[in-house]
């Protein structure tokens, strides 16, 4: 693992966000300094995703103060949004690849709409790019052509297509085989290494995360319930962390959704 | 009673509000689509590509439909004009009827059913599969770059379509009436052409099938664009795009018909 500065890149304070007037985050804070793999772990609807969306400028914080070098991203009109952007990379939950182009024109496609770079320059890149992840030899197949784990890995050659400041993951080993899983877990940490980066990954995936992030953070509920290094997770008394790392069925998390009492709702008379 | 009754107009509410909300967003969206149509004419492969799609795969349904059209027109307008003795102005009746009204409406409800259901299909799908959104999130803004050139692709290939289906209408009227019936050939092409006026029939005709063409390209860009992203969110955007472009075709038809030929 590199050497990593201490300049923050990633700020955020007392973040809250409220959909139809649900609380889903409510008081986030978080500082993630340059040159760091980071995780955001908890358990679906916690409210990561929307974490991922809030920073990528998709969504807008209720209230809280949210940076991104130097961009003050709630208050950023278009320009300065896509400007942000065009130094961010994200991997989506499936790739997300443009199913009507090749391999090689996803990698492409940022390049072509950023940059002037003229044909024969944008191949080569496109080629290094598509060589970092392994696939140089897939540059001209179809998306449809590719199993799960190939597409991930295109995905993640387009989304540093342009060597992005940060690069997000969205469920990045969601639906993965072992094999593939220790690929592109492996591919992220060297691909941000290589880069000179920041990554910020949202995963259920505790086992294959643990092994290549620097720190983690456990949101529940909307606010974030444990933080620390992968061994201080891994030697967590706290009782949510614990459920998580260990997949126990019942904990903080319960296992059945709020509802009545059992036995009085099996003697109601209602239907 | 009263809480039925409460719930009752609840509903109500609740299904006006809800389509003043999508009308608003409607409307936004086409303000945006005309905003951000740059991307569309500065790099004009990206509308060729959509003219492609919309206009030349549509090409085989509207030239086998426009004939078929073309030959029912020369069977019944045969059948209705030799009662009056007038069957040599079978070219003026086939001719009149597929430029002024069939050319332009069935060629707009067959492109709604062709590009219009398929170009719904693939934004919403686009939309379900985060491609917009990973669009998005490379600075790209997906209405300028997926639906502008869709919009524009659709606008252009319908006039030239209704074209083409009026011609190949004409060419099945002349098949029946003239090659099958015997109606008289000089008679067939010289009354449809001292009949069919450049500016009333042909350029009228033009402008419905352009209007159409808006009208079909808009509500199919805004329902994939506003579908729910699941499968059953973009099955419904589809069967809407269809089923509202239709209406909307019939309904501005019969105002423009209105508008154009009054009097006359």
């Amino acid at each position: 693992m590199k050497t990593v500065s201490e300049e923050i890149l990633l700020q955020i304070e007392n973040l809250q966000f409220t959909y139809d007037e649900r609380p889903v985050l409510q008081g986030i804070n978080m500082r993630i300094p340059k040159g760091r793999v980071v995780a955001v772990m908890g358990g679906s609807g916690c409210g990561k995703t929307t974490l991922l969306r809030l920073i990528g400028g998709q969504l807008r914080p209720s209230s809280g103060k949210l940076r991104v070098g130097e961009y003050d991203v709630p208050n950023l009109d278009v320009d300065a949004l896509y400007a942000m952007r065009r130094r961010m990379g994200m991997l989506f939950q499936f790739g997300a690849l443009f199913t009507d182009m090749s391999v090689f024109d996803n990698v492409a496609f940022p390049m072509r709409e950023h940059t002037d770079l003229p044909p024969e320059i944008i191949r080569d890149l496109v080629l290094m790019k598509l060589n970092a992840v392994g696939l140089r030899g897939a540059a001209y197949l179809m998306p449809s052509e590719l199993s799960g784990g190939m597409a991930r890995r295109v995905a993640l050659a387009r989304t540093i297509a342009l060597d992005p400041m940060l690069i997000m993951y969205d469920e990045p080993f969601a639906g993965l085989d072992p094999i593939s899983l220790g690929v592109v877990g492996q591919l992220i940490r060297h691909l941000n290494d290589a880069l000179g980066a920041t990554s910020i990954i949202v995963t259920h995936d505790v086992y294959e995360c643990l092994k290549i992030v620097d720190y983690v953070y456990f949101v529940s509920q909307g606010v974030i319930v444990a933080e620390g290094t992968a061994d201080e997770i891994r030697a967590s008394d706290a009782p949510f962390v614990k459920q998580f790392v260990n997949a126990e069925v019942d904990g903080p998390v319960p296992f059945h959704y709020p509802a009545m009492d059992y036995r009085q709702e099996l003697l109601n008379d209602h239907v | 009673m009263f809480e039925t009754i409460l719930a009752f107009f609840r509903a109500i509410g609740h299904q006006v509000t809800a389509a003043i909300c999508r009308l608003g967003r409607a409307v936004r969206f086409f303000l945006s689509v005309f905003w951000l149509s740059g991307t569309a004419f500065r790099r004009f492969h990206l509308t060729i590509r959509e003219i492609y799609f919309s206009g030349v795969l549509s090409l085989i349904i509207i030239l086998v439909s426009g004939l078929f059209v073309g030959m029912v027109l020369g069977l019944q307008g045969y059948e209705t004009l030799q009662r009056y003795g007038s069957s040599e102005a079978l070219g003026v009746l086939v001719s009149l009827s597929l430029v002024r009204e069939l050319g332009p409406v069935v060629a707009g409800l067959l492109f709604a059913s062709r590009a219009g259901s398929a170009i719904t299909a693939e934004i919403g799908l686009m939309k379900a599969t985060e491609q917009l959104s990973a669009m998005e999130m490379m600075a790209v803004n997906p209405i300028a770059r997926v639906v502008a050139p869709r919009f524009w692709g659709g606008v252009i290939s319908m006039p030239l379509l209704a074209a083409l289906f009026s011609a190949m209408g004409v060419f099945g009227g002349w098949l029946v009436g003239v090659v099958m019936i015997g109606v008289d050939d000089g008679s067939f092409w010289s009354q449809m052409q001292a009949a069919v006026d450049f500016r009333l029939d042909i350029i009228n005709g033009v402008i419905k099938s352009f209007v159409f063409g808006v009208l079909v390209s808009m509500i199919a860009v805004f329902e994939g664009y506003d579908s729910e992203p699941t499968a059953e969110g973009v099955s419904s955007a589809t069967t809407r795009t269809v089923v509202t472009s239709a209406l909307a075709i019939l309904f501005a038809d019969f105002i423009l018909t209105a508008l154009m030929f009054r009097g006359q």
